[in-house]
C-alpha cells in the first residue's frame, strides 16, 4: 500500500485537490497486471499479458463529483490529477485531515499466479480440452480460457483514511460445441474465486466436462414452451435471478433517483418468510469479496431480506452521506479510471429446507431452469429477462426433455413474492456484471429456488 | 514522427530485441470527458487522459500479446519482452503472421474541432438543455435517471517490422438519457440518445425529446398474447440484430464452425428487401478510420445483398487461412485488446416504405421498440435466441396500446429471409457495434407473452 501510495505525497495530493474548495476529496491509486490464454481448436493461443497503473482523483462539492484519473503513479502524475479534478471548483481552500493508515489484512493468496509457470497454464487448459473431447464423439469445439488478474490498490481520502488491498483472482471458463447432423448446440461452466492458482489445484478438468455433457444433453432438445407456469430455478448461478430481481433495485443511486421499484419498500414485506438473503463483501475466497471496498471501507454481511422483509440498501459513501447512514462497504469501481457506484459483491438466497426433489415432484406441469446464460434488469420498471442455457420441462412431478432457446421475463416485486420454495442445497457461482459501463466480479448463489409462475419465452406457442 | 509513432516504432524495436521475430505495435493516446447530470445539477464531471501501447509478437507461427501505460525507454522494453514471451507460450499455428503493408488512403473527417472548443461548462449546459426538455415534453414525465455527455479525442499509431506505418486522430461524442415516467400506477423508461463526432453535431432538445416520447408511450403497457406475427424493429432493435448478424459473418466464428452462417457463402439466405454492408470509411460511421486494428485499409464490403451471403469478414490471419486478404476488419477496443475480426460501421441499406407505410403493410402485429437480455438470449453459434421486449400493438396498420414483458423468438437467417421491408429513415446507433439502420419489418415472428 505505501509503495503505492506514499502518505506525504497522498496529504500533498490532497491538499491540491481541495485548494479550491470542496468537502471531501480522495486519491485512489492502482497498479494492475494481469495474464491470460486460452485454448482453441486444441492449440494455444491468445497468449496476453497487461501491466497498467495510474491514479484517480475526486474533489465533491454541494452534489457535484470533480474527477479526473491519469496514468501513471509518479507524484506528478498524481498531483496533475488533482489539479484537474479542482479545475472546475472555484471556493476557498479547505485542509485535508491527516492520514491515519489501517488497513485490514487482504484475502490469503496461498500460490501467487505470477509465480506459476506460463506453461503449467497451458498445460492446465490442454487437459481441459483433452476432458471435453473425451465426453464424446459429438463434441465438435472446444475452447476454454485461463485468467489471473491482480490488483493493488491504496486509496486515501481527506477524513483522514488511508488504507489498501492487493486483491488477485482466478478464472477459467469452458465452452463447448456439440454437433449431430445439423443441430448444434453449447455448454459452458466456469469456475473462478478471489484466489490463486490454489483454486486449480483440485480438478478444474470438472468444469471442462460440465460444459461438454450440457452441449450433449442440449442435442436432444425440444423447442423451449412459451406462457406462464411454475418454475424451479437451479442452485448457483440461478441466484443471478436474485442479482438482477432485486439486487440492482437494493443499490442506492436507483433509489435515490427513485428509479428502483423498492423504492420506499424498506420494512415491507416483499417475499414470502421463508425468503433470507444478503449481501457479503466477506465470503472467504469468493469471486465478489475484497478486503475493502474501493472507497477503503471494509466489506461487510448485509441482510438484504429477513424472513422477506425488505431490510437494507447497499451504499457507497455518496449514496449513505445523502441518507445520513453509514456506507455498507458497497462502493466499487472497475479501475482507476472509474468513479465508484453502489454495486454488489456476492448476493444470495441463504438456503432453505426444501429439496430439489420435493419441489419438482409437486409440480405437475413446469420449466426446470438449471443454468443461465445472464441477465438483465431495468431497476425503474422491475423487468427483467433470463437466458436460459440449459433447461427441462417438468410434466407430471418429473424432469423430462431438454428445452433449448428459453428465455425467462417478468417483473421483480411479482417474482420474488411469487418465490414459495428454497432449497438446501446452497452454492456460489462467478459473474460479471455490468453497471453504467462498469465491470465487477460479483457472485451469485442459492439453492434451488422455486417460482410459483414466470413467463417462459420460448418458440413453441 | 509524433512521439505516438515514435513509441510504437521503439516498441517493434524493443520486441524484435527480445527474441520475436517479427512484431508490431499499436499505441493511442486519447482525451476526454464526462458529464452526468441529474436535478438540475451536475453530479459529475470527469477529465480522462490515456495512453498505452500493446505490442503483438510473432516467433515463427506463435503469437504473443502484451499491453501497458508505461511509456518510458525502460516501461517499453519491458511491454515489448512480455510480448515475446507470451508468444513463446502459443503453439505453433502455420497461418498466423505479421499483416504486409497496403496502401492506406487517408479519411477527412474524423476530428471534430468543437470537441476541443467547447468547454467543460458548455458540456454540461447541453446535457442539462437535454434533462429539461425530456421533463418540459410531458406532464407524465416525473424525472430523469441520468442525463449523459461524454467527448474524447484519440490519436493512434501504429507500426511494424514488416514496414506498415500509420497514424489519425478522430474524435467522438455522444449524450444519452434515461427519462422516468409515471402513470397507470407503474413507472417507466425511456431512453433517448445521440452521437456526433463532436458536441456541435448533437440535438439536445432532440435528445430529450426521444426520452420522454419513449417513457411515456409506455405508459399502462400491458402482457401481449402470444402468438406470431409481423413485427416492426425500431432501428434501435433492428441494429442489435444487425450487430449479431456481422458478428456471425466475421470469418473466425465461420472458419471454427461457430456461426449459423458457415459454409453458406453465395447462398440465397435473405430477403432481398435485406441490404448490409460493412463501411470502415463511411464519413458519418462512429467506427470510421484509414486502417484497421492491424494497420490495414478500412474499406466497403457488401455482406449480403440481392439476398444472397456475399462476403464474410476478415483480419490476416482468417485471411490466411483460406488463401485471401483482409478486408480491413481487425477491430481493437483500445491498447488493451489485441486484433480480431469484428465489422467496422454495418451499414443496413433504406428501402421505400415510410414508417406509416411499414406499419400499413404490418397492418396487424407489434411494433418492438426495445429488446433486452440480449448477451444471454442469443446462442451465435446457432443463431437461435430469443430475447426479452416491449413495444406497441399495430392495429390496422396504427400504433394502438403498448405492450411489455413479452419476449421475440426465432433464428438469426430465418429472420433474415423474413424481412420484408425497410424504412427510408436510417439512424446510427451504438448498440451492435456501430449500426446504420432504417426499421424493418419482419413478416413472422413467435412473440411470447401472457
Amino acid at each position: 500500500m505505501s509503495e503505492l501510495l506514499d502518505p506525504a505525497v497522498a496529504e500533498r495530493v490532497l491538499a491540491r485537490a481541495l485548494a479550491h474548495g470542496g468537502r471531501f476529496a480522495e486519491v485512489f491509486a492502482e497498479r494492475r497486471h494481469g495474464l491470460s490464454m486460452s485454448i482453441d481448436e486444441s492449440r494455444i493461443e491468445a497468449v496476453q499479458s497487461g501491466a497498467e497503473e495510474g491514479a484517480g482523483v475526486r474533489v465533491v462539492e454541494g452534489g457535484t463529483t470533480y474527477f479526473a484519473h491519469v496514468d501513471g503513479l509518479d507524484p506528478a502524475d498524481l498531483e496533475r490529477a488533482a489539479d484537474e479534478a479542482a479545475a472546475a471548483l472555484r471556493g476557498e481552500r479547505r485542509e485535508p485531515r491527516p492520514l491515519r493508515a489501517e488497513a485490514p489484512a487482504p484475502l490469503p493468496i496461498e500460490r501467487r499466479p505470477e509465480d506459476v509457470a506460463a506453461d503449467r497454464k497451458a498445460a492446465l487448459l490442454r487437459e481441459l480440452d483433452e476432458r471435453a473431447r473425451g465426453q464424446g464423439e459429438e463434441i465438435a469445439q472446444f475452447t476454454s480460457s485461463y485468467a489471473e488478474a491482480r490488483r493493488q490498490i491504496a486509496v486515501a481520502n481527506s477524513e483522514g483514511l488511508l488504507s489498501g488491498d492487493d486483491r488477485t483472482r482466478t478464472r477459467i471458463g469452458a465452452q463447448a460445441v456439440a454437433r449431430r447432423g445439423s443441430a448444434v448446440e453449447t455448454g459452458a461452466e466456469t469456475l473462478g474465486a478471489h484466489r490463486g492458482f490454489e483454486l486449480l489445484e483440485d480438478d478444474p478438468g470438472l468444469i471442462a466436462e460440465q460444459a461438454a455433457r450440457k452441449a450433449l444433453t442440449l442435442l436432444d432438445a425440444g423447442p423451449a414452451p412459451s406462457g406462464s407456469m411454475p418454475v424451479v430455478v437451479g442452485g448457483g448461478f440461478g441466484g443471478v435471478l436474485f442479482h438482477e430481481m432485486t439486487g440492482h433495485g437494493l443499490e442506492a443511486d436507483h433509489i435515490q433517483k427513485g428509479a428502483s421499484v423498492y423504492v420506499g419498500k424498506l420494512g415491507e414485506q416483499v417475499a414470502q418468510p421463508l425468503l433470507n438473503a444478503y449481501d457479503d463483501g466477506r465470503l472467504p475466497h469468493e469471486w465478489g469479496s475484497d478486503a475493502i471496498d474501493d472507497e477503503g471501507v471494509p466489506t461487510q454481511k448485509t441482510q438484504v431480506i429477513e424472513e422477506g422483509r425488505l431490510t437494507a440498501y447497499l451504499y457507497d459513501r455518496l449514496t449513505a452521506e445523502r441518507d445520513g447512514v453509514a456506507s455498507t462497504g458497497n462502493g466499487r469501481r472497475e479501475s482507476f479510471r472509474h468513479l465508484p457506484i453502489p454495486r454488489m459483491t456476492n448476493t444470495y438466497i441463504a438456503p432453505g429446507d426444501a429439496t430439489p426433489e420435493a419441489m419438482i415432484a409437486e409440480l405437475e406441469n413446469g420449466f426446470y431452469a438449471v443454468s443461465f446464460a445472464g441477465g438483465q434488469v431495468d431497476p425503474a420498471t422491475g423487468d427483467f429477462v433470463f437466458g436460459v442455457s440449459e433447461g427441462y420441462l417438468i410434466e407430471g412431478g418429473k424432469v423430462t426433455r431438454p428445452c433449448r432457446g428459453a428465455t425467462l421475463i417478468g417483473n421483480c416485486l411479482e417474482a420474488l413474492m411469487a418465490i414459495d420454495a428454497v432449497g438446501d442445497d446452497f452454492f456460489m457461482k462467478t459473474g460479471i456484471c455490468g453497471k453504467g459501463g462498469q465491470k465487477a466480479p460479483v457472485g451469485t448463489g442459492q439453492g434451488h429456488v422455486r417460482v410459483r409462475a414466470m413467463t417462459v419465452g420460448g418458440t413453441e406457442l | 514522427m509524433t512521439e505516438l509513432s515514435t513509441t510504437a516504432a521503439r516498441a517493434v524495436e524493443a520486441a524484435l530485441a527480445a527474441g520475436a521475430g517479427e512484431a508490431e505495435a499499436y499505441a493511442s493516446r486519447d482525451g476526454g470527458r464526462e458529464v452526468r447530470v441529474h436535478g438540475g445539477e451536475v453530479e459529475s464531471l470527469t477529465a480522462a487522459t490515456q495512453s498505452g501501447v500493446g505490442v503483438r509478437a510473432w516467433i515463427g507461427g506463435r503469437v504473443g500479446y502484451a499491453f501497458g501505460t508505461d511509456f518510458s525507454e525502460a516501461g517499453v522494453a519491458a511491454i515489448a519482452a512480455r510480448a515475446a514471451e507470451a508468444a513463446a507460450v502459443a503453439d505453433e499455428d502455420e497461418f498466423a503472421a505479421a499483416p504486409q503493408p497496403a496502401a492506406v488512403e487517408a479519411l477527412a473527417g474524423l476530428s471534430d474541432p468543437s470537441v476541443a472548443a467547447w468547454s467543460t461548462a458548455q458540456a454540461a449546459e447541453l446535457a442539462l438543455a437535454v434533462e429539461r426538455t425530456a421533463l418540459a415534453a410531458d406532464p407524465r414525465v416525473v424525472g430523469v435517471e441520468q442525463v449523459v455527455y461524454a467527448d474524447s479525442a484519440e490519436r493512434v499509431a501504429i507500426s511494424s517490422s514488416t514496414g506498415l506505418a500509420g497514424e489519425y486522430e478522430s474524435s467522438d461524442c455522444f449524450a444519452y438519457l434515461q427519462a422516468l415516467a409515471e402513470g397507470d400506477g407503474g413507472k417507466e423508461t425511456g431512453l433517448g440518445f445521440g452521437l456526433a463526432r463532436g458536441p456541435e453535431g448533437l440535438d439536445p432538445e432532440a435528445i430529450g425529446a426521444e426520452g420522454a416520447a419513449r417513457a411515456t408511450a409506455m405508459i399502462g403497457a400491458a402482457k401481449p398474447s402470444s402468438r406470431s406475427c409481423p413485427v416492426v424493429l425500431d432501428p434501435t432493435v433492428a441494429a442489435s440484430f444487425a450487430g449479431l448478424i456481422g458478428g456471425a459473418l466475421g470469418a473466425n466464428a465461420v472458419q471454427r464452425g461457430r456461426s449459423p452462417f458457415a459454409g453458406r457463402l453465395g447462398e440465397e439466405l435473405a430477403s432481398a428487401a435485406l441490404v448490409l454492408h460493412d463501411d470502415g470509411r463511411d464519413p458519418d460511421g462512429p467506427a470510421s478510420a484509414p486502417f484497421d486494428g492491424e494497420g490495414l485499409p478500412r474499406r466497403r464490403t457488401a455482406l449480403i445483398e440481392g439476398g444472397r451471403l456475399r462476403a464474410y469478414l476478415y483480419d490476416t490471419y482468417t485471411g490466411n487461412r483460406e488463401g485471401t486478404t483482409s478486408t480491413g476488419s481487425a477491430a481493437r477496443h483500445g491498447y488493451r485488446s489485441q486484433p480480431s475480426v469484428s465489422a467496422s460501421n454495418l451499414v443496413v441499406a433504406p428501402g421505400s416504405l415510410s414508417f406509416a407505410e411499414l406499419l400499413g403493410a404490418a397492418a396487424d402485429g407489434v411494433f418492438v421498440t426495445d429488446v433486452a437480455g440480449l448477451h444471454s438470449g442469443v446462442n451465435p453459434v446457432t443463431g437461435v435466441f430469443s430475447v426479452g421486449a416491449s413495444g406497441r400493438t399495430i392495429r390496422a396498420g396504427e400504433l394502438a396500446e403498448p405492450l411489455r414483458e413479452f419476449t421475440i423468438a426465432g433464428d438469426l437467417v430465418a429472420m433474415l429471409a423474413a424481412v420484408e421491408a425497410a424504412g427510408t429513415d436510417a439512424r446510427w446507433v451504438p448498440f451492435g457495434g456501430s449500426v446504420s439502420t432504417p426499421p424493418l419489418l419482419i413478416g413472422a415472428m413467435a412473440i411470447s407473452g401472457s
